[in-house]
């Protein structure tokens, strides 16, 4: 595990947990979308349905929040582990002709990357109090990947071909 | 709280209520995301921000952005955004394009938009395909890629338009890819906070008709170099690129072409006086 | 069968020399010195292929009545040297009594002049200009000129003094003795052109050209952005418009080429500037595309065709009406917007500020349709109205939610929100939209928004201005022409009139959308019209005959640059078709 020793504040922790969890609601709402509009329901159900819980962790976030002043960060200045906020549904990995399975794969991937930031700012060090809100938050994080990963065992992997389409692309502009 | 924290809903104001129609997983969404992080940065009235392109799956941009826009003609958005910025210098003009817009049909516009340098900023979403066309080779597709319309593939050379920015003279010039989306967001910072022409090419695959470009993720990485003013040192470093450098690759210090308007203007009747016999 | 006007006080001169012999200054001081006489005029340059250095003529015709056209002879033909002369010969009419100046110095005239019968006689113009020091011919031939035709002295010196303005006074008094030189020498010469002294005139005069023209009823008009790319017969609007525009506080862009400029212009305009290029044919065949998307994301535009010999390169430098049929219908799609045309030089100047007018009230692309005639011909016209439209482009100030840029108003002209106006916020969109400006290839959308950018202009009130209707409107035989024709027709009407024979004239300046209903009334009671134009095609008449409803038989008679309409020419066609 990566070790994350920039974070030195719970507001700066918050502003994480913040950005983190409103990336994965705004992203889970685009693929959402971007399903909707290629007829694929099933998936972009379930993205929405994905969308909602993640919008509840933005309120228990800003619950926690209450009165603090939290840092102004731009994008970039956020310490992820990655290129982006990290319970961020890949974007690059939709299909339109994607299954539950694919999507749920998806958000466990993410889940996974938000549970492996927590723990690398537990293994950080840093003070008492972000250790004990960080460790608080992975203990969440962690319960989602559960929740996952049962809704994922409802879905098994489709075969081979599940993106074979017998009609070619449209000719657009 | 403070809600300047609120990121990912600041940038999600700069989204219209238009549903984008690209294929999902196309890089050119987190383009548009990138974007709007970038809009939401610098905090921009979205109404003091104009959007031009042309044709083509990146030229669809304006649409999905509650900015003013331009959804002009195949290859002219550089030049129609020129003529805007000129006429409103108080706007941030933004250009957004693809490989064939830009680089094929738009190509001479390409050259001169960065000779003239312009404030203006210029974000190429490279993916070396036509996609609303169906797949066939731009000027950045590499020389064997087989497809319908060039069987065995052009036998071309690609194309290296940040070789060629600098050598037009573009003051800024950097290469993002839609997989960093932060990296990209910044990159697009500061090419708008940066004064006269910026080049901006976003690597930006397509999954339809290139899914083989899934795999630039593990091609890309930070240029190993800093941002250069030397532009000796930029040439060298560009034409020894292999295309998957990220990063400000040049910076320039020119001074941005502008009109001058007069303040002390006369009226046409006054002028008329030059004819009077 | 030609009848000029002499009794009115007419001349037509041409002067003519190669290599740098300043044949074009010379007549540009000649125009101006019988601007300050009291005289109208015209100056008309013919030169050749060569950048400098070709042959080159200076024709010009004063007159004590306005001038529209060339005549159909020349009276006076002044040869500084006879290089190359048989290219301008067919240009060069010339009548037994026409007067040839020749030089002995450059041997005998050639053989095109000699046939012609005019009169020759013969001035040492080089040895004159050597007798003066730093003496040039050009000088000695202008102050024969002016001494032939009657202008007073002081004209010339005063045009002298106004063309060689900042090159010195040891220049200009060498410019005048060789002038003065040559006006001695007239007095000793016969000549029966001479023009009656001027009585004074009340109104006031310009000397402009239709080039300079253009750009200033651009001006008046609101224009303050220009993108251009350079081309004959157009770059002198753009190179008057330069410094005009950077006077009144707009600005004009070079552009890389023809696709650029439109473009530029439509992206300023979309930013709330009016803005224009000019351009000639090829420019204007480049330019399609994007005129096409002016009229779909309704973004007013004004271009100017300074029209050519076509097709292709074609011959840039000659005027020919060929342009028409890509003005009117070089759109694809179904594309509705506005052609015009200035009748005169003098027009130039309403016509393009009517364009922009337009195109603003209407925010759509204006097409004005002048030429290589009026454009670059020079003349003394009476000072042009002002009309001073109320040009104002319908835009919102403040904007609730859901703004829609398309919107299906009553008369189609929907308001347009300018960048920077909070919450107008739109895309202008090429493809077809809704009236949100959202893309749509729905029917509905498709069929109301085509629906839209029709009735907009066929909906507009264009009042008078769409045609000038003169001459003998109780005729019942019509003659219908536009643009730089309508000069040498009136003329050729004149001196049918003068014979007693009448004519109903129409030259449309709103030549789109087409308008047969005006049309049809303008020819109420007309029993046989004839169309006129310069086209190889019959662009014009063609046009008429599809979209017009001529409610009387019409005819014909139409030819190809490069040689322009004369007077002459015009009486005989008009009075053998009248006769028929």
């Amino acid at each position: 595990m990566t070790e994350n020793p920039g974070i030195a504040s719970v507001a700066d922790l918050l502003a994480h947990a913040h950005a983190m969890e409103s990336e994965a609601h705004e992203r889970y709402l685009d693929l959402a979308e971007q399903l909707e509009l290629h007829r694929n329901v099933e998936v972009a159900t379930l993205f929405r349905k994905l969308a909602q819980i993640e919008q509840l962790h933005v309120r228990k976030i800003l619950d926690r929040v209450g009165a603090l002043e939290l840092p102004h960060l731009s994008p970039w200045e956020y310490r992820w582990l990655d290129d982006e906020a990290p319970e961020a549904a890949s974007i690059g990995e939709a299909h339109y002709m994607m299954t539950p399975h694919h999507a749920l794969s998806l958000a466990l991937r993410a889940e996974q990357r938000a549970l492996d930031f927590y723990s690398s700012v537990l293994e950080g060090g840093g003070n008492s109090s972000v250790q004990e809100l960080a460790r608080e938050l992975a203990v969440e994080e962690r319960e989602h990947v559960e929740l996952v990963k049962t809704w994922l065992a409802k879905y098994p992997e489709p075969g081979a071909d599940w993106a074979e389409d017998p009609d070619p692309p449209v000719y657009q502009e | 709280m403070n809600t300047q924290t609120v990121s990912a809903s600041a940038a999600r104001a700069y989204k219209s209520d238009v549903k984008p129609v690209w294929c999902p997983g196309c890089g050119d969404f987190t383009v548009l995301s990138a974007i709007t992080k970038a809009f939401a940065e610098l905090g921009l009235p979205p109404e003091q921000v104009a959007v031009v392109s042309g044709i083509g799956c990146s030229s669809r941009i304006p649409a999905y952005l509650n900015t003013y826009g331009f959804h002009g003609v195949h290859g002219r958005a550089t030049a129609l955004a020129t003529g805007l910025k000129l006429a409103r210098p108080d706007l941030t003009v933004v250009v957004a394009s693809g490989d064939g817009d830009g680089f094929s049909i738009g190509g001479n516009h390409f050259l001169h938009a960065c000779r003239r340098n312009v404030d203006l900023t210029y974000i190429v979403m490279d993916n070396r395909v036509y996609g609303m066309t169906k797949g066939q080779p731009s000027p950045t597709t590499e020389p064997d890629w087989d497809n319908a319309l060039t069987p065995g593939g052009t036998g071309l050379r690609a194309f290296n338009p940040l070789v060629i920015a600098l050598a037009s003279g573009a003051n800024f010039i950097a290469r993002g890819f839609s997989g960093d989306p932060v990296g990209t967001a910044r990159l697009i910072v500061e090419a708008i906070e940066t004064p006269g022409f910026s080049f901006v090419e976003v690597l930006s695959p397509c999954v339809t008709f290139r899914p083989d470009q899934r795999d630039w993720r593990n091609a890309v990485r930070p240029a190993p170099v800093q941002p250069t003013g030397d532009i000796g040192a930029a040439a060298r470093r560009l034409m020894t690129d292999d295309g998957f450098n990220l990063g400000v690759l040049y910076v320039g210090s020119r001074t941005p072409y502008q009109t001058h308007r007069t303040a002390a203007p006369v009226s046409p009747s006054e002028i008329e006086q030059q004819f009077a016999v | 069968m030609s009848e000029d006007s002499a009794e009115f006080g007419n001349v037509s001169i041409a002067l003519t020399g190669s290599g740098g012999a300043g044949v074009i200054t010379a007549g540009a001081m000649l125009l101006d010195a019988a601007a300050r006489a009291g005289c109208y005029g015209m100056f008309v340059r013919s030169s050749g292929p060569q950048i400098r250095g070709g042959e080159a003529a200076a024709l010009i015709r004063l007159s004590m009545q306005p001038v529209e056209a060339q005549d159909d002879v020349f009276h006076l033909l002044v040869g500084l040297d006879w290089h190359n002369i048989e290219r301008f010969a067919v240009e060069l009419p010339l009548a037994a009594n026409s007067l040839v100046i020749a030089d002995p110095a450059n041997g005998p005239p050639p053989e095109v002049i000699i046939e012609t019968g005019a009169r020759i006689v013969e001035v040492p113009l080089k040895d004159m200009a050597k007798a003066v020091p730093n003496g040039r011919p050009n000088m000695v031939a202008l102050g024969l000129i002016a001494g032939l035709t009657g202008l007073p002295e002081e004209t010339l010196q005063a045009a002298l003094a106004k063309v060689l303005e900042g090159k010195g006074e040891k220049a200009l008094q060498a410019s005048l003795a060789a002038a003065l030189a040559g006006l001695a020498t007239s007095a000793g010469l016969e000549f029966d052109r001479r023009l009656p002294a001027a009585t004074g005139h009340e109104k006031s005069r310009w000397q402009i050209s239709g080039n300079q023209a253009a750009g200033l009823g651009a001006i008046r008009g609101g224009v303050r952005f220009v993108a251009a790319y350079p081309i004959t017969p157009a770059t002198e609007i753009l190179e008057w418009l330069a410094a005009g525009l950077a006077k009144v506080g707009g600005a004009l862009v070079q552009a890389e080429d023809e696709l650029a400029s439109i473009n530029m212009i439509i992206g300023a305009s979309y930013g709330g500037t009016p803005a224009l290029t000019a351009t000639s044919g090829p420019g204007l065949a480049l330019m399609t595309e994007s005129i096409g998307l002016a009229v779909a994301s309704e973004v007013p535009i004004v271009v100017i065709d300074v029209m050519r010999g076509g097709p292709s390169t074609g011959i840039p430098t000659k005027s020919e009406q060929s342009d028409l049929n890509i003005a009117l219908f070089g759109l694809h799609g179904d594309a509705p917007h506005i052609v015009v045309a200035p009748a005169s030089i003098g027009d130039c100047v309403f016509t393009a500020n009517w364009a922009v007018h337009l195109a603003e009230s209407l925010q759509v692309p204006a097409l004005v349709l002048s030429d290589q005639f009026l454009g670059q011909s020079r003349a003394i016209i009476d000072q042009p109205a002002d009309l001073a439209f109320a040009t104002q482009r319908l835009t919102v100030e403040t904007v609730g939610d859901g703004y829609r840029r398309y919107a299906l108003a009553a008369g189609g002209v929907s308001p347009m929100a300018i960048p920077g106006t909070p919450g107008g916020q739109y895309t202008a969109e090429g493809l077809e939209h809704t009236p949100r400006g959202m893309p749509s290839s729905q029917v509905t959308d498709h069929v109301a928004q085509l629906d839209k950018r029709r009735d907009k202009i066929l909906g507009f009130d264009y009042g008078d201005h769409w045609a000038q209707i003169t001459e003998d409107v109780d005729s019942d035989l019509a003659i219908i022409t536009w643009g730089s024709t309508a000069g040498p027709v009136r003329e050729a009407l004149n001196r049918l009139r003068a014979g007693g024979r009448t004519f109903r004239l129409i030259v449309p300046r709103l030549l789109a959308p087409a308008s047969p209903q005006r049309m049809a009334a303008a020819l109420r009671g007309v029993k046989r019209a004839l169309v006129i134009e310069q086209s190889h095609s019959a662009q014009f008449f063609h046009y008429l005959r599809g979209y017009f409803d001529l409610p009387c038989p019409a005819d014909s008679y139409h030819r190809p640059g490069p040689l322009p309409f004369r007077p002459g020419e015009l009486v005989e066609q008009i009075a053998n078709w009248s006769a028929a």
